[in-house]
């Protein structure tokens, strides 16, 4: 299981060096250079008025090529559909077959249907490898915005779908994308009271789900490392809950350090040479950085109190926690060699679970008041704090890469005292707090994690 | 039709007896453990301290202090222990779902910390108290009611 991922990723490096490599294709000397000025839209604007877009089936010289280009064409819609910011224009109204519209494509048939922009594509499958083509075109200016071939592994086609979706959102929208990305998370089944908690894999769509452990101990917090093949978790192996590393490339896992008390709420720091913490002495709960080099330990916060969920900013310098120092959870924001600690949260009720975004522009948070979970954001000094979601009880947001979209989970009401009703699913939500959808996955989840981008 | 009903008859009839035979059940065990005669449960076992004693304190919310009402089962656990000098146990310290994970784990924590300082305040060496906390992951209570959080804001003496 492991190893499948492992060449998955291996090949997708392939894949990735193939798009860096010459083999853009350019048709009627059209310019690849970067979207800009008026081809860049605005997010803001996207956000009420999607970008309809059209994408025909990619083109393909046998049945086993359709196929493939069909199934390509349907996760580069399904991701731009779900990123709320796209409208894919309904199939029934092309004009165009796709076969012509890959050759030539006819931009009156287009635009009469409202289309501003279309993808054109063919596949090939080569043996084990596919050559995968796609062109984006602005459908007014009749301008050709990318044209790019890949050549990968026929089992990385997702991938290449992924990237492909990827390009055309940053060419769309003038930032990067965020699809070409795993999440790993806690698969939760049985009954509450003796529930089964596996460290969980998938890509960003929820397709290529796959369980990384067992299940005979409990695993919570899953963190990727800035690399995205190495996860910081929390495992209760021999009923000591510490912090684990695991290898997604061996599949091995290894305890962190040890530590006299319970060590819980692992993050990497961006340069990934650590790892963030907190660790129990006696009742206290302090951070504590964990050089991975030589698991040299140095404590960074003493305040007496619960000291959890530290996050770094992207750029290294800081660290934003959770502690009921001042009397409840309150989120804290301190240097990252653990001096100068100030409050930041001063709204209406506790504060948890801080996350900043890549960005560096915001930080997410769990607000709980009234009796109401909600998922927010504020920037880093505490200012602009707005509430995406709200309900009964929500948690755990972690940013897309490109700090646009949050993942949290969110958990339902048990309606009886057996518990009936109760479920933890994982959602997304654009940052503008609009577009929250399910993640559909195998099991009951938790504690999301969104990886970097894969190939970048 | 009249498949229809007699099939909708049964299904009632199934139902009920299963509610039936559920409630007697939970019934017996509850008569079991009361008047069972004390020599079937082992001294110094799990069964003992529960049956005997009391294996938990529950705690207010957000709190970790054990309460005065909540102190004279941990004075029964120690006197419980100095009986039974062999006797090793894990305290589990738990919190309601009413929180966040990670800072649940903490609290869960600090709650069993709270009750090994009252057992050892009286007399228990230290050595023979580990503790472990489980957070809000293993509810006693399924429930989603005050009643269920009270319930859960526990910490439990478990006997290794």
């Amino acid at each position: 299981m492991t190893n499948l991922l492992v060449s998955r990723r291996v090949a997708l490096l392939g894949g990735a060096g193939l798009l860096a490599a010459p083999a853009i294709v350019r048709a009627q000397g059209a310019p690849a250079a970067p979207a800009g000025g008026q081809q860049v839209i605005d997010i803001n604007r996207a956000r009420t008025d999607p970008i309809p877009i059209a994408l025909p089936d990619f083109a393909g010289s046998s049945p086993a090529a359709q196929q493939l280009g069909q199934n390509i064409t349907r996760v580069i819609t399904n991701n731009l559909k779900n990123s709320g910011l796209f409208r894919p224009v309904d199939r029934a109204a092309y004009i165009q077959s796709p076969d012509a519209a890959a050759a030539t494509p006819r931009f009156q048939d287009w635009r009469v249907i409202g289309a501003q922009a279309l993808v054109t594509g063919r596949a090939e499958p080569q043996g084990d490898r596919s050559r995968i083509e796609f062109r984006l075109w602005e459908v007014n200016s009749e301008q050709q915005l990318q044209g790019t071939a890949y050549t990968a592994n026929a089992a990385n086609w997702r991938q290449i779908a992924h990237v492909i979706s990827d390009v055309i959102y940053e060419r769309m929208l003038g930032e990067k994308g965020y699809f070409d990305t795993r999440i790993v998370y806690i698969a939760e089944s049985g009954p509450r009271d003796r529930r089964t908690r596996r460290l969980a894999i998938m890509d960003q769509d929820g397709e290529n789900n796959r369980f990384l452990t067992d299940g005979n101990a409990q695993a919570l917090s899953p963190r990727f490392h800035p690399n995205a093949r190495q996860i910081a978790f929390m495992s209760y192996a021999n009923n000591q809950p510490r912090v684990f590393l695991f290898n997604l490339d061996s599949g091995r896992q290894e305890v962190l350090g040890n530590f006299q008390g319970m060590t819980l709420s692992p993050r990497f720091s961006p340069d990934g040479r650590s790892v963030v913490l907190s660790s129990t002495r006696g009742g206290d709960a302090n951070i504590f950085v964990v050089d991975l080099a030589s698991r040299r330990e140095r404590q960074l916060t003493s305040g007496g109190g619960l000291d959890v969920s530290p996050c770094y900013s992207p750029d290294g310098t800081q660290i934003v926690f959770n502690s009921d120092r001042g009397g409840d959870q309150q989120l804290y924001v301190m240097d990252a060699n653990g001096g100068g600690a100030r409050r930041i949260s001063f709204g209406n009720g506790r504060y948890a679970t801080p996350v900043w975004s890549p960005r560096g522009d915001l930080i997410a948070f769990t607000r709980m008041s009234g009796g109401r979970f909600a998922i927010g954001v504020m920037r880093p000094d505490g200012s602009g704090e707005r509430i995406l979601s709200e309900g009964w009880q929500m948690e755990s947001p972690s940013f897309a890469p490109n700090g646009r979209v949050l993942t949290f989970y969110r958990e339902s009401q048990a309606r009886d005292s057996r518990g009936s009703g109760y479920s933890s699913r994982l959602s997304m939500i654009d940052i503008a707090g609009f577009n929250e959808r399910q993640v559909i996955t195998p099991t009951d989840a938790s504690d999301p994690n969104w990886s970097p981008l894969l190939s970048s | 039709m009249m498949n229809t009903k007699l099939l909708g008859a049964l299904a009632a009839a199934a139902l009920l007896s299963a509610c039936a035979s559920e409630d007697t059940s939970g019934a017996a065990t509850g008569a079991g453990t009361t008047t069972a005669p004390v020599s079937s449960i082992r001294p110094g076992s799990q069964e003992d301290l529960v049956a005997n004693v009391g294996d938990r304190v529950f705690f207010g919310f957000d709190s970790y202090n054990v309460s005065p009402d909540q102190r004279p089962v941990l004075e029964r656990q120690a006197a419980w222990m100095s009986q039974h000098p062999e006797v090793q146990v894990t305290v589990e310290g738990h919190a309601d779902e009413r929180g966040t994970r990670e800072y649940n784990l903490a609290l869960g924590n600090r709650r069993a910390n709270s009750a090994r300082d009252v057992l050892v305040s009286q007399g228990v060496a230290g050595g023979r108290i580990s503790t472990v906390s489980y957070g809000k992951d293993r509810p006693a209570a399924l429930g989603s009611n005050e009643e269920a959080w009270a319930q859960n804001r526990r910490a439990v003496t478990v006997v290794r």
